[in-house]
């Protein structure tokens, strides 16, 4: 099967400081999924607003169906967000606070011309529908709208042109199961009748087993752990992607081992930048840890099945 | 009882989107709020905030915090109890802090405003951030240049520095991952029991309602569809939504309470 999107050694930062530090992802051509997990901070957002070329990257490359997307012109990066969308993290910014519903969602249709300007306001109202809400949400302003709401309008607004990649930011955060259920039904829909390709960042473990044939686990701007989702949600390996795990033991894919808890203790400050190179990044929070840790950075290797950097994980199989 | 709420009802342009007809609160009580995408849950608390008004809404009913009358509160009246009395973690943190202000600056104001000596406000923060699991080198930077689940836990920490007599939260923990949500679950669990803070807390998550609720109200298309203590609603649940939540939580026991 060939790639959708190929991602090789991207390193991203602000300012001077560098918080993605080399990271390879692969979507391949669609349905398919890929999950990213990661730590409040590890670099998701910044990863994905780099995949649209909202954000430059300072080193890498992020190819789409064999074309680079780090060089593309004008005209060909228009094409390209067109078949590839972003559906923001915040219901909030990702929304124009001057222009209502119906106009938000028409906005696309509008720029790309792809729905006829009589056809537009139908095509608006049966997007709304596909994620639970009712057209007399259309003359509504963002402000006016419920958090769950405006999540959902951030959905539609993305759907609008069929994307064929989607890059989906915590698309459920906001919402409860039953509407929840909704948008993951919705995706899955997508997935199989218009071969949809997606990254799908999210910290609930159930939505990432459910919709995503691999994950990569993301720490501190670099990728812990990466493999097929069963294998890593059934077997994790890294401490932190045990931990995660470990919160969570009725997820459906079967127990994990159980010695991985939650860091005990007062919580370390470390969420943010450390310089790379000095040692394995969650050092301070492995109930692993031992002093090679802090010495030598671990990097990505293969055991298992799957790829992970943690100087320890044989241990943790057997554990 | 600390704060009475009676026959609140909120509506826009009369249409009617959230009507709570009790909500009593007394010190160091935990309410969980929970309900579908839309039911009123953010609407009640920014009414119990005052902040209907600036959205055009309309408020009727009753609230009555330490034997005062809030509904008839005059803006600047109002000004003084929101951060003095009662305070808010918004459903989308971000929006609420100032963008032209350095984050360090922002919560230095608000310490500040709270009669907290300059040396002592350092330290202060550092902990307070500390406690969220952030580290201090975000001080210097703007509301727009951290993450979602940083902002998420910055305001947390700004709110808890308020030490109000009600900190209402909606959704707090929705941009964080298990590990981080149970820090900042300490963090309001800590505000409740050393500081006898009476907390509303906002949630479509009722395993996350479950780590702190002593009472649990569930909402549905702006009203109250079921009301009572955290035990009664987890244990007999009589509407057929709640136990749809309650099917959905996937710990079930094991965390300390
Ligand atoms: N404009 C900026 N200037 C400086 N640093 C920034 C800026 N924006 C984000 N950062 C930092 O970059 C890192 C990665 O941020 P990002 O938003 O990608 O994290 P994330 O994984 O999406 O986190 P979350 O789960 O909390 O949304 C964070 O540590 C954040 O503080
Ligand atoms: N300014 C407004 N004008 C008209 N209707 C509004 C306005 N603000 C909110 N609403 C409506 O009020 C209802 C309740 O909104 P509220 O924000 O309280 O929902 P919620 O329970 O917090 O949902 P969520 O879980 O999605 O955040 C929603 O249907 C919303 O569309
Ligand atoms: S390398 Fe060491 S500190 Fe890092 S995760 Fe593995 S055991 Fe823990
Ligand atoms: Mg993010
Ligand atoms: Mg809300």
């Amino acid at each position: 099967m060939s790639d959708l999107l190929t991602v090789r050694g991207l390193r991203l930062g602000f300012g001077k400081t560098e918080v993605v530090h080399g990271v390879d992802l692969q979507v391949l051509e669609g349905p398919y999924g890929l999950g990213v997990i990661g730590e409040s901070g590890s670099g998701k957002t910044t990863i994905g607003r780099a995949v649209l070329r909202l954000h430059p990257a300072l080193d890498g490359s992020i190819t789409y169906r064999g074309c680079d997307v780090l060089t593309m012109t004008r005209v060909e990066l228009s094409a390209y967000r067109r078949e590839v969308q972003l559906v923001f993290q915040d219901g909030d910014g990702a929304l124009d606070p001057r222009m209502s519903v119906q106009s938000a969602i028409a906005e696309p249709l509008a720029i790309h011309r792809t729905v006829a300007r009589g056809e537009r306001r139908d095509r608006v109202a049966a997007l709304l529908a596909e994620v639970g809400l009712g057209s007399d949400l259309l003359a509504r302003y963002p402000h006016e709208l419920s958090g769950g709401e405006r999540q959902r309008v951030v959905i539609a607004r993305a759907l609008a042109l069929e994307p064929k990649l989607l890059v989906l930011d915590e698309p459920t955060s906001a919402l409860d199961v039953t509407v929840q259920e909704r948008v993951l039904q919705l995706i899955e829909r997508l997935r199989e009748h218009r071969s949809l390709g997606y990254i799908l960042i999210s910290h609930n473990l159930a939505v990432i087993d459910r919709l995503s044939e691999s994950c990569v686990v993301l720490y501190q701007g670099a990728v812990v752990e990466r493999g097929r989702t069963r294998d890593l949600l059934t077997t994790p390996l890294h401490p932190y992607t045990r931990a995660l795990r470990a919160a969570v033991p009725e997820l459906g894919v079967g127990r994990p081992p159980s010695t991985s808890r939650l860091t005990d203790g007062p919580p370390q400050t470390s969420s943010l930048l450390q310089p790379a190179g000095q040692g394995c990044s969650y050092a301070d929070r492995c109930p692993l840890a031992v002093k090679m840790c802090r010495s030598q950075t671990p990097v990505l290797r293969e055991v298992a099945g799957r790829e992970i950097a943690c100087h320890r994980a044989e241990d943790s199989l057997s554990l | 009882m600390m704060l009475e709420v009676r026959d609140l009802r909120i509506s826009y342009r009369d249409q009617v989107v959230a009507s709570v007809p009790t909500l009593d609160l007394e010190p160091g009580q935990v309410l969980g709020i929970a309900g579908e995408s839309g039911s009123g849950k953010s609407q009640t608390a920014l009414a119990l905030m005052g902040l209907t008004r600036y959205a055009n809404g309309v408020v009727s009913g009753s609230m009555v915090l330490d034997g005062r009358e809030l509904l008839t509160l005059s803006p600047r009246q109002w000004r003084l109890v929101r951060g003095r009395d009662i305070a808010m973690i918004l459903q989308s943190p971000r929006a609420a802090l100032n963008p032209t202000m350095k984050l360090g600056a922002l919560f230095s104001r608000t310490l500040r405003l709270h009669g907290m000596d300059k040396e002592e406000r350092g330290p202060r923060m550092v902990q307070a951030l500390a406690e969220v699991v952030l580290d201090a080198e975000i001080l210097d930077r703007y509301p727009h240049e951290i993450s979602g689940g940083q902002a998420q836990r910055f305001a947390i920490a700004l709110v808890a520095a308020l030490r109000v007599k009600v900190l209402i939260a909606d959704e707090p923990t929705s941009a964080l991952d298990v590990t981080v949500q149970a820090e900042v679950i300490d963090v309001l669990r800590n505000l409740r029991n050393r500081h006898g803070t009476a907390i509303i807390f906002i949630s479509h998550d009722l395993s996350v309602i479950g780590e702190l609720a002593d009472a649990v109200m569930v909402m549905r298309d702006g009203a109250v569809v079921e009301q009572g203590s955290a035990e009664s609603i987890f244990n007999q649940p009589t509407q057929e939504y709640t136990r749809m939540l309650l099917a959905a939580i996937p710990v079930i026991g094991g965390r300390s309470r």
